[in-house]
């Protein structure tokens, strides 16, 4: 065991003089903002304003897949269905575990900064609950489902009728897909199966093969914590848009053929 | 020349310690070991202050700089304002040997308890053949100086006690170099579960405070995790391996039965080297 240092403890205890409580501040305020707004959206809007999750031939990115309409009953979002799994791949994706590890339980609230207690037997993502967060690659593997039906739809919102049509809602679906799939292929344990768990990169045909591959995704994967929070308001962004559509607030302003 | 306020860290175990100011001379380039080295030649020369090389080199100079885990031949006195009074502490998660001193010998022992370089028995040096992209991952990690400011920083040696041996970002970082290393055929994985890869709650701190630049969680601690997670906790994974008769799933590295970067029949002469670190 290591012999005791003289760290000061106790929540905040440092010697730290830059406003180190500002990062974990705004990062918790903006998770909490889109938890309570995709929870209100998802869960809320329809059953208790009836403003819809689709207008105009766009479908809010929450929805899809659209399951489960007319066999759940009217007081239960279809969102349900589909959410668990964007949600379980955010939850246990690397970048936000940093996010709220720091925000919500200030474990550590910042480098070199108390915590609000000295653990005797700290355990954290070896045992059970935060050893959960292993299942990060089931999760990686289930996200290629509903990502490949935001595409489709996002492709299908291009023809809403009989004419095609392009319109913001489009520019907006498109820009949060790009943004959605960059988050994806950034993905630290996708980056393990590109290659990482390699030892030997030289080897044979197919081990340098997937050495560019992973060279491409360790690339990507420079960008995961910005793709993680930028892919975060697209998502809020395409569907707030399309609710304000639904709801006869402005309408889509776009150029049909 | 104008002066600087540092206030720096004076005491033993046996003492409650404290800061002591003192105003130090500035010139242009100078940098914190300066301004002690200063203090030592003019105002204090009992200040215990460890150092050697003075070029960011050999890691002897970790200290906490206005509660940063930093190298003071690495931190420029033109980093701070001119009014700016700079605190001078020694690292905090290690006992205290007397000032600016602590005793890091824990980290020495915990590197002993690491599965060594464990190179192919049954060939002969001469014939390895590897190519610069299977050393370059290793590569970054021989960068390391052992400062040991990424164990400073981490929060889980830092602030907790752990109900198994935690070892730390930096001997983390030194099992990812044999782990990833395309000739090394010891398997650590085991060692890895045990030894707290988990307890890492990937805060990113010892990559912030890394003199070498090295990016400890993202290529070293994450990748480990991964490994882990191939090896226990991943069902298809585990699931793959038991209908291939015990063999990787996402195999292709260098264990054994798999492709090794030697040449096929050598014979030349040659023991295998051992990985040098921590000797």
């Amino acid at each position: 065991m290591k012999p005791p240092g003289t760290a000061a403890l106790g929540f905040g205890a440092t010697s730290r003089r830059d406003s180190w409580i500002r990062f974990p501040s705004l990062v918790g305020i903006g998770l909490a903002a889109f938890v309570v707004y995709s929870l209100f959206s998802a869960f809320l809007w329809g059953p208790l304003f009836g403003v819809g999750y689709e207008a105009d031939g766009y479908l809010s990115p929450f929805f899809s897949p659209l399951l489960g309409v007319g066999i759940l009953p009217a007081w239960l979002s279809p969102a349900i269905l589909i959410l668990w799994i964007p949600l379980g791949f955010r939850t246990t994706c690397y970048a936000f575990r940093r996010a709220y590890y720091r925000s919500y339980f200030a474990d550590p609230p910042a480098c070199a900064v108390g915590e609000p207690r000295a653990h005797r037997r700290y355990a954290m993502e070896a045992r059970f609950p935060f050893i959960l967060q292993n299942s990060h690659r089931i999760f990686l593997y289930l996200q290629f489902i509903p990502l490949t039906f935001l595409w489709i739809d996002a492709i299908l919102a291009l023809h809403p009728g009989s004419t095609w049509r392009l319109g913001l809602g489009n520019v907006i679906l498109f820009t949060d897909l790009i943004l959605l799939t960059g988050f994806s292929l950034s993905c630290n344990s996708l980056r393990h199966f590109a290659g990482g768990n390699l030892d030997c990169f030289s080897c044979t045909a197919r081990t340098r093969a997937r050495h560019s591959v992973w060279k491409r995704v360790t690339d990507l994967n420079g960008h995961h914590i910005g793709l993680a929070a930028w892919s975060l308001l697209g998502v809020a962004t395409a569907d707030l848009y399309i609710r304000l559509l639904a709801a006869g607030v402005f309408i889509d302003p776009s150029i049909r053929l | 020349m104008p002066l600087v306020h540092l206030n720096v860290f004076r005491g033993t175990p046996q003492t409650e310690g404290g800061y002591v100011g003192y105003d130090v001379p500035v010139e242009e380039g100078m940098v914190v070991l300066d301004a002690l080295h200063w203090i030592q030649a003019n105002e204090a020369p009992d200040l215990a202050v460890r150092w050697n090389c003075k070029a960011a080199k050999c890691g002897s100079c970790g200290c906490e700089i206005n509660g940063k885990p930093s190298l003071a031949c690495k931190t420029r006195m033109s980093d701070f304002g001119p009014d700016e009074a700079i605190t001078v502490e020694p690292l905090r998660t290690f006992p205290l040997v007397r000032d600016l001193v602590t005793d890091v010998s824990w980290n020495y022992e915990v590197n002993k308890r690491i599965t060594p370089f464990t190179p192919p028995t049954d060939g002969d040096q001469a014939d390895w053949r590897w190519q610069q992209e299977d050393i370059e991952r290793v590569q970054e990690f021989r960068k390391c100086i052992e400062c040991f400011l990424c164990q400073d920083v981490c929060h889980v040696l830092r602030n907790h006690e752990t109900d198994r041996p935690f070892v730390g970002p930096r001997f983390l970082v030194r099992t990812a170099g044999l782990e990833m290393h395309p000739i090394d055929q010891a398997d650590r994985t085991a060692d890895l579960k045990d030894g707290g890869v988990g307890y890492c709650n990937i805060t990113k701190c010892c990559t912030e405070v890394c003199p070498e630049h090295i990016r400890i969680t993202d290529n070293a601690i994450i990748p480990l995790k991964e490994r882990v997670a191939d090896r226990y906790y991943d069902p298809i994974q585990i699931a793959w391996r038991k209908i291939r008769g015990g063999r990787s799933g996402t195999g292709g590295g260098s264990r054994a039965g798999e492709s090794l970067p030697v040449l096929p029949g050598g014979s030349s002469t040659g023991s295998p080297p051992s990985d040098g670190a921590g000797s």
